[in-house]
């Protein structure tokens, strides 16, 4: 039985994990079975990621409302509890040094502890959607309407929310609120027509292995939306939300050759997913830019390591490949590491390792596909001037394009100009746009521009919380 | 905006709770985030921003955003979406650049 206890042992692990996803869940499990000591931490409360978010305390009714692919987590959470690795929630992971020294905070107290390997696990994160008004209260991302369906039994009021932008995960969301008795007032598809036909020559292979059960299930999810006759408007550009009172009470937008306005309290974006890159960056981890899925991800091989020794990463914080993707990925990297480790011969590890890898290869194969149909649409990637990019110090994309012209010429130093990236968020919700944008405006490549120099803490913490670092041996 | 479903409930319950936002009470279940408890209670704007003080609220739900920074029990900057919500909890809005002191 895993144990959860109140105080953690900073005695140094065989392997420590982080995030308990499906790729931080399997990870931990297989270590843990083959007698390595690992510690798995995770900032929410119980183990699942965002996939699986809420899933030891689903009641049964909210698990068919979410369907079969959330209830496979109940598996994975069970194997875990099972197989004595270690799960310390609720711990916010604010360092990891390239010599794997982990630092976090718990319950207002931090700790560092080392390990021989350490898996980042970290997971993906939805795409910024910065639109005109994304920046009002009522503009959600779609992932976060759903984890209030996983969590907290909560459902937008039926008929009073709109969807908008593209991505398996939105009609998934649509389909959700749909089966949990909320019907969206609308659901804005920004996918085009030029998308969906640079897609098609890469169905074919698309649909080999896993790949057509994906396709099958985005096909059934919008043709529940179409058939209970929600309004769905096709190829809508030009989105913008209105605000009343400080908070947003409509959205417009242009489709099929018209102007459209509805109002709506609640407006769910989505276009797609991308790595969190935060805490690889700040390992000081390679990165490269994944032309075909537009994002950066960390340079891996195939088991996970990356250009740090010791440190692997698996799963959607790889590169975006889902929840049974991420599962296969977190057991290579989990069978890597108990080679380093000594526990398995290269030959043991290389059996055990192959129907992972087919397995993996079998779920990735609609990947190829799904990234040029929903490749993101211009507007969002290098948006209008007047447009908020950076949340949390509020600088506009016109703001780092003036920066450009006066010579700034990375996202760097976008940084000393501007302060976009510098706010609480760390650059997450700016970083990837703000590199678009300058990439554009010199007419450079997005490799080329960058990404934000990502430095520790990754996450606030505060003075007491530092202060509470002492070189005793047990911590809390 | 959002309604709670009570066949959806946790099956362990969900215990209410009630909680203090800026001197009104609010219910919430045991198993809600801060975040979760203040949009169940119909409160969308949960901070006022450091440099124009425009409203903002919860948007990513997953601790990526920081949008949903609150003061919870007088220590501020925590990420309502992070912070399981206890009975008694004193939420507050932040309003403008935080005190450094």
């Amino acid at each position: 039985m895993t144990e959860e206890r109140d105080a953690v042992a900073t005695e140094a692990r065989d392997a420590i994990v982080i995030g308990a996803g499906p790729a931080g869940m399997a990870a931990a499990t297989l270590l843990a079975r083959h007698g390595a000591s690992v510690l798995l931490l995770d900032e929410q409360a119980t183990p699942g990621g965002q996939i699986y978010r809420g899933i030891e305390l689903a009641s049964p009714r909210l698990r068919d409302v979410l369907g079969p692919d959330y209830r496979h987590g109940a598996g994975l959470t069970a194997a875990l509890r099972d197989s004595g690795a270690e799960f310390c929630p609720q711990s916010t992971v604010w360092q990891v040094t390239p010599e794997r020294e982990i630092w976090f905070t718990r319950a207002d107290t931090s700790g560092r502890i080392s390990a021989s390997v350490v898996i980042v696990a970290v997971g993906a994160m939805e795409r910024p959607v910065p639109v005109p008004g994304w920046t009002l209260p009522g503009v959600m991302m779609a992932g976060g309407v759903q984890a209030l369906l996983k969590t907290a039994a909560l459902r937008p009021a039926p008929g009073e929310f709109v969807l908008a932008g593209a991505g398996p995960l939105l009609w998934l969301v649509a389909a959700q609120c749909l089966a949990a008795g909320s019907r969206p007032a609308a659901v804005l598809d920004t996918n085009t027509g030029a998308a969906q036909l640079a897609a098609l020559r890469l169905l074919p292979r698309g649909l080999r292995g896993a790949g057509w059960r994906y396709l099958a299930k985005g096909l059934t999810a919008m043709a529940a939306v179409q058939r209970a006759g929600v309004p769905i408007h096709r190829a809508a550009h030009d989105l913008t939300i209105e605000a009343a009172d400080g908070t947003a009470c409509a959205i417009r937008f242009a489709a099929g050759g018209s102007q459209h306005r509805i109002a709506t309290r609640l407006v769910a974006l989505h276009e797609g997913v991308i790595p969190a890159q935060q805490m690889t960056r700040a390992i000081g981890c390679e990165h490269e830019w994944d032309a075909a899925a537009r994002c950066f991800r960390p340079t891996a091989d195939a088991s996970g390591w990356t250009s740090v020794p010791g440190v692997l990463v698996a799963g959607d914080a790889a590169g975006i490949g889902g929840a049974r993707a991420a599962e296969h990925a977190g057991r290579l990297a989990a069978l890597a590491a108990l080679h380093r480790l000594g526990r398995l011969d290269a030959a043991a590890r290389d059996r055990l390792a192959a129907p992972e890898r087919q397995a993996l290869a079998s779920h990735r194969a609609l990947r190829p596909f799904l990234d040029a149909l929903y490749a993101p649409p211009a507007a969002i990637l290098t948006p209008a001037d007047d447009v908020a990019v950076c949340r949390c110090e509020e600088v506009t994309a016109g703001a780092i394009r003036a920066a450009v012209r006066q010579g700034c010429l990375g996202p760097n130093q976008a940084k000393a100009f501007l302060r976009a990236g510098m706010g609480p968020c760390q650059g997450r919700m700016c970083g990837p746009v703000v590199s678009e944008i300058i990439a554009a405006e010199r007419g450079v490549s997005v490799a080329e521009t960058g990404f934000l120099r990502i430095r520790p803490p990754i996450k606030p913490i505060t003075l007491g919380e530092l202060a509470a670092l002492e070189p005793g041996p047990v911590l809390l | 905006m959002f309604e709670r479903i009570d066949m959806f409930e946790r099956i362990n319950g969900g215990a209410a709770l009630r909680l203090d936002f800026e001197g009104r009470t609010i219910e919430a279940r045991a198993g809600d985030s801060v975040a979760a408890a203040l949009l169940a209670a119909g409160v969308l704007a949960t901070r006022r921003t450091a440099v124009s003080g425009a409203p903002r609220g919860p948007y990513c739900m997953m601790g990526v955003c920081f949008e949903c920074v609150v003061e919870i029990d007088g220590v501020g900057g925590r990420q309502a979406c992070l912070v399981p919500a206890a009975d008694g909890m004193h939420i507050r809005r932040e309003t403008g650049a935080r005190d450094l002191v």
